[in-house]
């Protein structure tokens, strides 16, 4: 089956996100398929680099990392999510005169088509947080 | 985009203003409206608050959420649907709503979740 995650919480607040990725994780290992996880919202703090948890704290980026290497999940960031938040790509640095990226390149920013193109090729789209 | 149209509901349980959430809703609802998807909105819980009439959004610096409501029929969204309980818990005026919605009681709001293809809750 092939599955979508839609991902509204910050990985600052609650354990929503760190659920998502669980959940990712789970998928694949049963032996289906996932399209993509769409960040939006909050959900879109998930994908900065720049954010530093304390040692004693659970990793929140790698799983997500984890997902993009070993097993090539597309992670989009919703762009007009992100660039409010501060969270821009080295492209919306430069078009808005900013200094840095703050995204992770595990990451891609888009529009909200890709939360679309998932729903029309997803058999279960999952979302969490909300 | 795919010729696939699958048919997904946006179930709104945020009430509009309080977080970001509400606006994030109904832009994920008009892009699946824009590339041609059927989608339609649920209102339920606090979410029903979106339904309020003559909203003065102006007076804490956001955009008007019932105008754009307003204006979603020109977006082909044309089913838009009410929580009955919630709406009277709230005492909306379900005459004087931004955008025309049918109510559904409890029973109704099941047999509507059944129907769709995606469910995506805010």
């Amino acid at each position: 089956m092939i599955y979508s995650l839609l991902v509204l919480s910050s990985p600052v607040s609650g354990h929503t996100a760190q659920t998502a990725a669980a959940f990712a994780h789970a998928v694949l290992a049963r032996g289906h398929s996932i399209k993509r996880v769409f960040f939006f919202d909050d959900g879109t703090y998930n994908g900065s680099s720049q954010a530093i948890f304390p040692q004693d704290e659970t990793d929140r980026l790698q799983p997500w990392l984890d997902l993009s290497q070993q097993h090539s999940v597309e992670l989009i960031l919703c762009i007009s999510s992100a660039i409010r938040r501060g969270l821009l790509d080295d492209t919306e640095a430069q078009r808005y005169d900013k200094s840095g990226s703050g995204i992770h390149s595990a990451f891609t920013v888009s529009g909200l088509g890709q939360l679309v193109d998932a729903t029309a090729h997803s058999d279960r789209l999952v979302t969490f947080g909300g | 985009m795919s010729s696939e149209r699958r048919k997904t509901l946006i179930v709104v349980r945020r009430a509009p203003y309080g977080s970001s959430l509400s606006r994030a809703s109904l832009d994920a609802a008009l892009a699946l409206a824009a590339f041609d998807q059927l989608v339609d909105i649920l209102f339920m819980g606090d979410g029903v608050l979106h339904l309020l009439p003559d909203q003065m959004s102006s007076n804490i610096g956001v955009k008007n959420v019932g105008k754009l409501l307003s204006s979603l029929p020109l977006y082909d969204i044309d089913a838009v649907y009410l929580d009955a309980s919630a709406a009277q818990q709230y005492q909306v005026d379900t005459a004087n709503t931004p955008v025309t919605a049918q109510q559904l009681d409890n029973a109704g709001i099941q047999r509507l979740l059944a129907e769709y293809d995606h469910l995506l809750g805010f």
